[in-house]
């Protein structure tokens, strides 16, 4: 899949590569997420007529579930663990202090992206390294044992490259 | 300087080391190692569980595998110095890494192979008791594989504690052209990573175990439902099916038993209340992840309207070891109803935290101070919450009961999937049952009226209740009114979501009543 082709080919694509299987619209809606960033609204017409679903069926699993964006994210995408283990660690802390630093502010279980597109700040609920809190992960890359300072270092080297 | 003989050392890839830097120190052991002239076999195994230590690197020597951690890139050009590879003293090290007292003092059953091999090897598995359980499944009737899990006490880790063995009779007694096998890997409690470790340290030993259960109830498919926060687990999880198929341990005629079993990863999306079993089953589905009534159970209308067994990935992962070395091997461990092992989590605001295996009856004193020493902060712990964000707080009375289901049941907490957060006395109880609230209001799949609705007014309630004196309205009735939603909760709701939900808030308001600005005790004051 090339960076150029457009969503309706790519969710063509992804339609005749996964129709056939059971239970085909989350493999669907992932990997439409992961080619092009989001699941832009002009595709769940056509997703729904690939699976034979309603457009609301299709529409309510996309917004039913955290992980799925409607809307393309920020340049770089940052997520801060708020559960458990890491409020125990001061993951509020370094949440409030994200948000700062990064000029998004969260609500609840919902995420922000900042007012120049640059970084899209994401609450999540465990990333699974409980002994190692607080935990955040920056475009993809995991890091725990986390501190403002290491964030704010790890922040200022991602630079402006996209 | 390279004489043939590489020395073999091992870096992590567990998520945990990972993100602690373990490439980082992988790739700065092989440049440093080569710049040096010496030969070096790296093996990316899984972690020990020794999570403090990470990235814990680990040399072979003729002495067994010597332990130096916590390594950061920058301490490999000493490490090697003092002689790493010949197992050398280093203040990084640790001595033989089976001797350090967190490791040695455990019951590992589940967690034997975990950190020891390359969790992709398959002569590594092998090797290690791997296939052991399938190959002795395969030798017996169904009927008697089941009654081996039934009569091994074994049950289910995700939380509920059914026992495995009832679950797999049932399916086994349905009749259907299809059934499906469905590991729950939707771990998506704080405090808990033992499924992670599991996907991404052992995966074979899911994959034998899920094999077991397809031959034991008929079943010829399987799925695994990942949480889509744990990428590394399905990469893993799908490199090590891929695998297994074209050894001919999964899909067409497993091991020449003439048996089917094909296995697929399905993930998820981020959805916590995915993580009970009938919203996980319409996800897989590819709906909304909402709750089922039940019943009719899983087992006899599951997937696709199939009769399914859906178990916990710790419960499929002890299954092999449980027909390998046999029901009794497994039932001698444990107490009372809790038979067996439970690989618990030490997480949160602890020293050192990681995955202690144990038999049931350990209590949280022990793992707290024995194995965890204490607080991360050097302060006295306040609270620990057990089982999850819908376990209780235990507060410091109930530290020396034995962990086993039915006493912790006795009052009001659960041991849930063994996850342990710790915290210190800088905690605010009354902030965290409001954030229990407030978690069950973002999570709630919105079925049942008492998790929807009784989650938001459970935040608003706790918000009058701690509010400022000036502002504050007839407390007491508020309190009140707090512990009539959590009846109406735990009473009222379809599932553990909201059913649960009054756990931590309870127990706090019971244990820590000071931290809502009443006085001790309570009950009566209110």
């Amino acid at each position: 899949m090339t960076a150029a082709a457009s969503p309706a080919s790519v969710t063509a694509a992804l339609l005749s590569r996964h129709g056939d299987r059971p239970g085909a619209l989350l493999p669907i809606l992932h990997d439409v997420q992961d080619a092009l960033g989001h699941i832009p609204r002009e595709v769940v017409p056509q997703i729904a007529d690939g699976l034979n679903l309603s457009r609301a069926e299709v529409h309510g699993v996309v917004t039913y579930y955290h992980h799925f964006r409607q809307d393309p994210p920020g340049r770089h995408v940052v997520q801060v663990c708020r559960a458990e283990a890491c409020l125990s660690m001061g993951g509020e802390a370094l949440l409030a202090h994200a948000e700062h630093k990064l000029g998004c502010r969260t609500h609840g279980g919902h995420g922000a992206t900042s007012a120049d597109g640059r970084y899209t700040l994401t609450p999540v609920f465990c990333l699974g390294l409980c002994a190692s809190s607080p935990a955040v992960v920056i475009d993809d890359k995991l890091h725990a044992r986390m501190t403002p300072s290491r964030f704010d270092r790890l922040i200022d080297a991602l630079g402006d490259a996209a | 300087m390279n004489t043939g003989h590489a020395t073999t050392v091992y870096v992590p890839r567990d998520s945990a080391a990972l993100a602690v830097g373990a490439d980082e120190v992988a790739a700065a052991l092989q440049a440093e190692c080569a710049r040096r002239g010496l030969a070096i076999e790296l093996i990316r195994n899984g972690s020990r569980g020794l999570l403090w230590l990470e990235t814990l690197v680990e040399v072979a020597t003729p002495q067994g595998r010597i332990a130096y951690g916590p390594v950061n890139a920058e301490d490999v050009p000493s490490l090697l110095d003092a002689g790493l590879l010949q197992g050398a003293a280093h203040a990084l090290c640790h001595g033989p890494t089976e001797l350090i007292p967190y490791l040695a003092k455990q019951e590992r059953l589940t967690f034997a192979r975990m950190g020891v091999t390359d969790p992709l090897s398959l002569p590594d598995y092998e090797a290690h008791e791997g296939w052991a359980g399938l190959r002795v499944a395969i030798a017996l009737p169904a009927a008697t594989i089941v009654q081996h899990v039934l009569d091994s006490g074994l049950r289910g880790r995700g939380g509920a504690a059914f026992p495995t063995g009832i679950k797999w009779k049932t399916v086994a007694g349905a009749q259907a052209a299809q059934k499906y096998i469905v590991c729950n890997a939707d771990e998506g409690d704080s405090g808990t990573f033992s499924d992670r470790m599991t996907m991404e340290g052992d995966p074979y030993m899911l994959i034998e175990g899920m094999t077991i259960a397809g031959l034991a109830v008929g079943a010829t498919h399987g799925v695994i439902y990942i949480r889509s926060e744990y990428p590394d687990a399905i990469a893993t999880m799908t490199e090590a099916i891929a695998r297994a198929g074209a050894a001919n341990l999964l899909g067409v005629d497993v091991l020449g038993s003439g048996r089917d079993f094909h296995l697929e990863v399905r993930k998820a999306a981020g959805a916590y209340v995915c993580g009970e079993e009938t919203a996980m089953l319409e996800s897989i589905e590819g709906k909304r992840g909402i709750v089922r009534a039940k019943p009719p159970l899983p087992a006899i209308q599951g997937l696709f309207g199939q009769p399914t067994v859906i178990n916990n990935v710790i419960s499929f992962a002890s299954v092999p070891l449980i027909l390998a070395r046999g029901p009794a091997y497994y039932r001698n461990y444990g107490m009372g109803r809790s038979r067996g092992t439970l690989p618990m989590q030490l997480a949160g605001n602890i020293k050192r935290g990681g995955l202690v295996e144990k038999a049931f009856g350990i209590t949280l004193r022990e793992l707290m101070y024995e194995f965890g020493g204490g607080s991360a902060s050097g302060r006295p712990i306040k609270a620990v919450q057990v089982g999850g964000p819908l376990g209780a707080y235990v507060p410091e009375s109930q530290w020396d009961l034995p962990l086993d289901y039915e006493a912790y049941a006795a009052v009001g907490a659960v041991v849930g999937h063994g996850g342990i957060v710790v915290h210190d006395d800088t905690a605010d109880l009354a902030k965290l049952a409001r954030y229990a609230m407030e978690f069950c209001a973002i999570e709630s799949c919105g079925k049942c009226t008492p998790c929807r609705i009784g989650s938001t007014r459970g935040v608003e309630v706790i918000d009058k209740i701690i509010a400022p004196p000036s502002s504050r309205q007839n407390k007491p009735q508020q309190v009140q009114l707090l512990r009539d939603l959590c009846d109406t909760m735990l009473h009222g709701s379809l599932c553990a979501m909201g059913g649960m939900t009054p756990y931590p808030v309870l127990s706090a308001l019971n244990h820590y009543p000071q931290d809502f600005g009443l006085a001790r005790p309570d009950r009566e004051a209110a």
